[in-house]
Formats: C-alpha cells, structure tokens, sequence
C-alpha cells in the first residue's frame, strides 16, 4: 500500500511542477546579485507586480539570479530552452551577461527581451530585442542641450567598463555633429576610492562641460571629485544616474548637475505634451505603492515596459499558433516587428525587422537637480 | 605636471595609502600569529563603514542580525565540539556565554541605539563595539578547529568566507552606496595643496593606530604573548599561552583595526556593500612587500601603493588597477631571489 501511495503522491507532485502546456512561460534572468544587483532588484521588484494573465492565457515568470556573471546568464538562457521551454527570455539588466544569453536565444529561436544596451554584431541580434534605449538616443538628447547652452569642449570621465565604452563612442559621433569637441578622456572602476587624478588632469584641459559616465550611488564619486577640484563648469551625467541616489549621496555637490534620462521615471514633471507622461505616471504610482516613495528607478521601468509590450504582442501571436510551440516563438518575434508605434513608460518604441533598438529620438528627457529633487532642464 | 599638481597626487596617495597601510598592518598580525591569509580583512572595512552610515539614517544596522547570527554559529560549534570532547555540561555552558555573551549584549544595545540618532562620535563608537565581536566569532566558526592546518587549506577557507561576507553583506546593506559625513569639515590651505579635516584624521589615526600596536607588542603581556605565538606555535603552547585565545585575540584585532579603517574611509568616497575587496587587496599587496612578516616593511609598501596608484591615475587612469597589481610581479621576484625556500604542502 505504501508504495503505491508514494507513486502517486509523487506523480502528482511532478504533474504540479510541470508547466501546463497551454500558459505562456517567461523566463528571466537578473542580476539579484554581484556588482549589478542595483539595477536587477527594482526589475525583480516590478515583475512581482506582473499580471498573472495576459490575453486569457496563465503566464508564468521564472526568475533566475545570474549573479552579474555572463557564464551564468549563459546556463540560465540553456536552461530556460532546454528544461523550462519558455516562449521567451527577459534578461539580462547587465550588457555583458545579455550579450552571453544572445547566442543560445538565437540557437533555440526564442525572442530575447534584453533589459540591457547590448550592442551585437549585424546579423547576430535577430531574435534580441532591446528594452532600454540606446546611448545614441541619450547622447542625443544630452548633446543638443550642450549644443543650446554653447557648450563647446566637453571632457569625459567614465567607467572603465562596457558602459562607459559604449557611451565614450555615443558621445565621440553625436559631439562631432553638434559640433562640439571632447578635449580629454579619463576612465575609473567603480570600486575606486578616488578620482582626485584623474579629476585634476581633467581640470587641467579646461573643458566648458564634464561629461560623468557612472551608475546608480556611484556616480556621486567623481561628481564630487571634479566639483573639489574646482571645476566651474556644467556637469552631465547619464540616464545610469537617474536616480534618487545621486543626490543622497552627492549631497549638495550635485546641486545643478544636468542628468538625461528616460521619460519613466519622471512622472509628474514630464511636458504636458510628453506621449509617455500617462504611462510613466502610472508606473510610478503602482510601483511606488508597493514599495514607497522615490523607489522607482529606470530598470523597474523597463520591466513595466515589458509588460505592455507583451500585452499588445500576445494577442497578436495568439492568433497564429498556441504558447510553448516553436511557431509561437515565431509569431511572438513577428509581433514585436510590426506591432508598430508603441508608447511606453520609457518614451516611443518602433522596432521593426531591420531594428531591434526602435527608440525614437524624441526619447531622452534633460533634468536637472534643484533642492535635492529633479526639474525639468531648460 | 608641474609641482602643484604633483604635491595634490601625492597628498591623495598617502592618504588613501595610510588607510592601506592600517589593512596591510592587520594583514601581517593576523599571518604571523595563525598563518592565515585573511582575503576578508577588507570585508569589515565595507562593514565598518555601512553599519555607521545606516546608524546615521536611523535605522538598525543589518550587521546587528548577522552578528546574531554569528555568535548562534559560534555557539552551535562549541557545543558540539565540548560534546565531542566529553566536557561537563557546566562547562561547555561557561564557555558559550563566555563567546556570546558580549556580541549579544552590544547587538542589543545597538538595536535599541539606532532609532535615538546619537551625534556622530557616539555611533562611531558603536559601530567599532558592533564590528569588531565578529573577529572572535569568525575565528572560532571558521579557523579554529583548522588552527594546524597547511597555508594553502587556511587560504581556501579565507575565500569562502570572503564569498560568504559578501554574499551577507549584499543581503544586509542592500546594492547601493552610502557616503559618511565627514568627523571634521574643517579646510586648510597650504600652498596649492587643500587639507581637509578628512585627510588629517585619516593620517593621525594611523600614526596613533601604528604606535598603539608598537607598544601593545612591546610592552604588554598578550603583546608579547602573540608576539610568541608568531614565533613559534608549539612552543608557545608549551610556555602555557593558548594558541586558541591568541588567535581570537588577533582576530579581534584585526576586525576593529578593519572597521575603524571603514571609519575613516567612509566620508571620502561611496562604499558599497563589495567594496572592501579590492581596498583589502591593496592592503594585501603592501603586506607582501614586507613578505607578510615585517611591519615596517608593510607600512612603507602601503605608502607606495597609494603613492603609485594616485600617479598611475594621473598618467594612464584606464590601466591603473594593471599599475598597482603588476606592481606585485617585481616584488614577488626580489622576495623570492632574496630568500629562496622550498614549497609547503
């Protein structure tokens, strides 16, 4: 009799654990922990919000840490083709770790969401669609206010790291079409203790502007560094700054600082006529509800992105074949392709077959830090 | 570069060398007495200062919990060690309380501290009581019943319980940065150099923290007991002194050396929950130019190190981190040139 009772209690077990066929499995891979966790956590934070429903059909999150590691993303992305067979992947929040998934999401022709800048070879980035905007659309916006304001040297102190690579080139091209010139480049890590070095030979150059390439709290560190060393000048920072550590930790050093942003986490302050400002209004309100005031920040936003898209994306594949099959995976990328202009919290999204970035250039949001809270830069 | 330029170079790297100088210090007492090489000494410096900054905010430290935590660790692990060793229960209770008592006492009087936002002298004392118990609980959870075991399995375990801290670091002080106020606001200007009352306490608390471990080896008993412990093991133990006691004792050491080194670092730049490694690393590599065992020797190499890494910014602030590490390979050749020995297994 025992046995038998154990068979069954354990087939039943393994029947709860399996997916059912017919729900639409999500897997997603987040840096919960290692030097990315910042931006992972709020991601985490907004995909518990996530809607258990989407078009009538059970949607299921499995959500893995991938430690700011790209091997492990990499074991993560196999996983979730091989054992979860998931209709799609979201992840990662770090460049290098999305950049390892991309290869196994190609292989297994399941749509990566890559909660990342990540830039790939062309014709390698078929089947990966980007969440966050690219740094050429920032440096846009960061550049055309320098230009207003006539700006016309800029020196360029960022992280050592592909974030600061990246943005060193979005800078170099959009500077050259605005006509300004980048006179000195410094780098630093973020586990640094000083930049008083590298703050002075930047000083040294005498540029109208600092240009600061850092993240979340640290990017308080070298502001506050080049602000000791008696710059004068207009200080920018990047959309990685946009959040409400820099003024907790730069004090009031970051007092006037010009920071580009997305529009999600600005809410409120955003133009009337800004197409996002309902939707970033509406982010705000549910995630600071769940886990209070002046929580939100750029990567919770991304995740709320996700969710919109995939309501509009769903029904649209819906219509072509069932979740968990390979013509699914299929219908889901053709959606994402032809779904057209979409408002997000994130400003307007346009990816189309030839482009998988998609943001339009009418995207990045100038703020400025006044009384330790932003305003809109003018 | 002209004069100015490199006088405010050099400034920056003594200061942040004094800090490296402080870590390289616990670095070499904690090798010499136990043998072992202990990568989380930067650990207690992300500690240190993260306990003060949340004091700061009012809120109970995580490490008041971890601390706990620890010491049921602790506790657990003398228990089932007295048992082993068929000790009286009495006795095996006078030692738990004798390990635990104090970590407990202080977590609770932090916990019941933080939401009174004492000024902040006062809960710079605290987070030195509250960090530096950890010390004692570290050694006897994870090295003291391996106390005879060969450099390399020491080291093995100091990378566990480097991942492990980390880990609860992240767990407890949350990914984002923090920035202490500074202890003294005060500005000073000397030619074209600007000392901030930073730079200075950061200095003199060195110095201070240098002389009192000088006269603590020279003049004290347990200084002098450690100081034989680091000598010879065995024959320490024949003498009557405790290799157990020594080792908790220079852990302890180790561990208030390391949060008063997040003391001082704390208002100088952002620390995150990770970055004591490399600040400890640092602090490792001027502890090899005194081959792990000369003190002075260490001293200097710290100054040299943040010496080197202030103008390596300056000069090629992309390859600085390449500068300071490579910096290791010569020294590493002279020590192994100048006194050759054969490899321990």
């Amino acid at each position: 009799m025992k046995p038998i009772k154990t068979l069954l209690a354990t087939a039943a077990m393994l029947l709860a654990a399996a997916p059912a066929l017919a729900d639409i499995n999500i897997g997603v891979s987040l840096a919960l922990t290692g030097p990315g966790s910042g931006l992972g956590i709020p991601m985490q934070n907004q995909f518990k919000l996530f809607p258990k429903t989407i078009a009538g059909e059970k949607v299921n999150l499995i959500i893995l840490d991938d430690a700011t590691d790209p091997g492990k993303g990499a074991t993560n992305a196999r996983r979730f083709v091989s054992e979860d067979k998931v209709d799609l992947i979201i992840g990662s929040c770090i460049t290098a770790v999305a950049a390892a998934m991309a290869p196994v999401a190609g292989e297994a022709k399941t749509v990566q969401m890559a909660a990342s800048p990540v830039g790939l070879p062309p014709g390698q980035d078929g089947w990966v669609f980007r969440l966050p905007q690219s740094n050429d659309v920032m440096a846009h916006a960061m550049f055309g206010h320098m230009k207003k304001l006539g700006i016309k040297t800029v020196g360029f102190l960022g992280y050592t790291d592909a974030y600061g690579e990246l943005w060193l080139k979005a800078a170099t091209a959009e500077a050259d079409k605005a006509g300004i010139k980048i006179v000195a480049t410094e780098r630093f890590a973020r586990t640094d203790t000083s930049v008083t070095a590298q703050a002075l030979k930047l000083g040294a150059a005498n540029p109208d502007a600092m240009l600061i390439v850092a993240s979340g709290s640290g990017a308080a560190m070298p502001h506050k560094a080049v602000v000791e060393r008696g710059f004068k000048g207009r200080i920018y920072q990047t959309h990685a700054a946009a959040s409400m550590d820099l003024m907790r930790v730069g004090g009031k050093d970051v007092e006037g600082a010009f920071v580009v942003s997305g529009p999600a986490t600005v809410g409120d302050i955003l133009p009337d006529n800004h197409p996002s400002k309902a939707v970033s209004k509406a982010f705000l309100t549910q995630y600071e509800k769940a886990y209070g005031a002046n929580t939100a920040n750029q990567f919770a936003g991304h995740a709320y992105d996700a969710q919109i898209i995939l309501e509009k994306a769903v029904p649209m594949a819906l219509k072509k074949a069932k979740p968990g099959t390979p013509e699914f995976r299929a219908a889901l990328k053709e959606a994402f392709e032809t779904m057209g202009r979409t408002v997000l919290a994130h400003g307007i999204l346009n990816w189309t077959a030839d482009n998988h970035w998609g943001y339009t250039m009418e995207t990045g949001v100038m703020l400025q830090v006044k009384n330790a809270d932003w305003v809109l830069a003018n | 570069m002209d004069f100015s330029i490199a006088s405010i170079l050099a400034l920056d790297g003594v200061t942040n060398g004094a800090v490296y100088a402080l870590l390289a210090l616990a670095t070499v007492l904690v090798f010499a007495v136990t043998r072992v090489i202990f990568i989380p000494q930067g650990e207690y410096v992300a500690f240190g200062a993260l306990t003060l900054a949340l004091l700061q905010q009012g809120q109970v430290p995580g490490t008041v919990w971890f601390l706990l935590v620890l010491a049921g660790c602790a506790a657990v692990a003398e228990v089932i060690e007295g048992l082993q060793h068929h000790q009286r229960p009495a006795r095996i209770a006078r030692r738990v309380l004798g390990l635990t008592a104090y970590p407990v006492a202080i977590a609770l009087f932090v916990a019941w501290a933080a939401p009174q936002k004492w000024p902040l002298l006062a809960q710079a004392a605290l987070t030195l009581a509250l960090v530096t118990p950890f010390g004692t609980l570290l050694y006897r959870v994870a090295y003291q019943s391996l106390a005879d075991a060969s450099v390399l399995v020491l080291l093995i375990v100091s990378v566990g319980v480097h991942f492990a801290l980390t880990g609860l670091g992240l767990l407890f002080f949350g990914a984002e940065g923090f920035r202490n106020p500074s202890f003294w606001d005060e500005r000073f200007n000397l030619g074209p150099l600007t000392f901030s009352g930073q730079t200075l306490i950061i200095m003199l608390a060195s110095v201070a923290l240098i002389v009192a471990l000088w006269l603590f080896f020279e003049r004290s008993l347990y200084g002098k007991a450690l100081r034989a412990t680091a000598v010879n093991r065995l024959g320490a133990r024949l003498m009557g002194i405790s290799s157990e006691s020594a080792g908790q004792l220079t852990f302890t050491l180790a561990a208030f050396i390391g949060a008063l080194s997040g003391l001082l670092i704390g208002p100088t730049t952002t620390v995150f929950y990770d970055s004591g490694f490399l600040i400890g690393l640092k602090g490792f590599v001027a502890a090899v130019f005194g081959g792990l065992a000369s003190y002075p020797m260490a001293l200097l190499g710290a100054i040299g190190v943040g010496l080197l890494e202030s103008f390596g910014s300056f000069w090629a602030s992309a390859f600085k981190e390449v500068i300071v590490f490579g910096a290791i390979v010569p020294v590493l050749l002279w020590r192994s040139l100048r006194d050759p020995h054969a490899e321990e297994h």
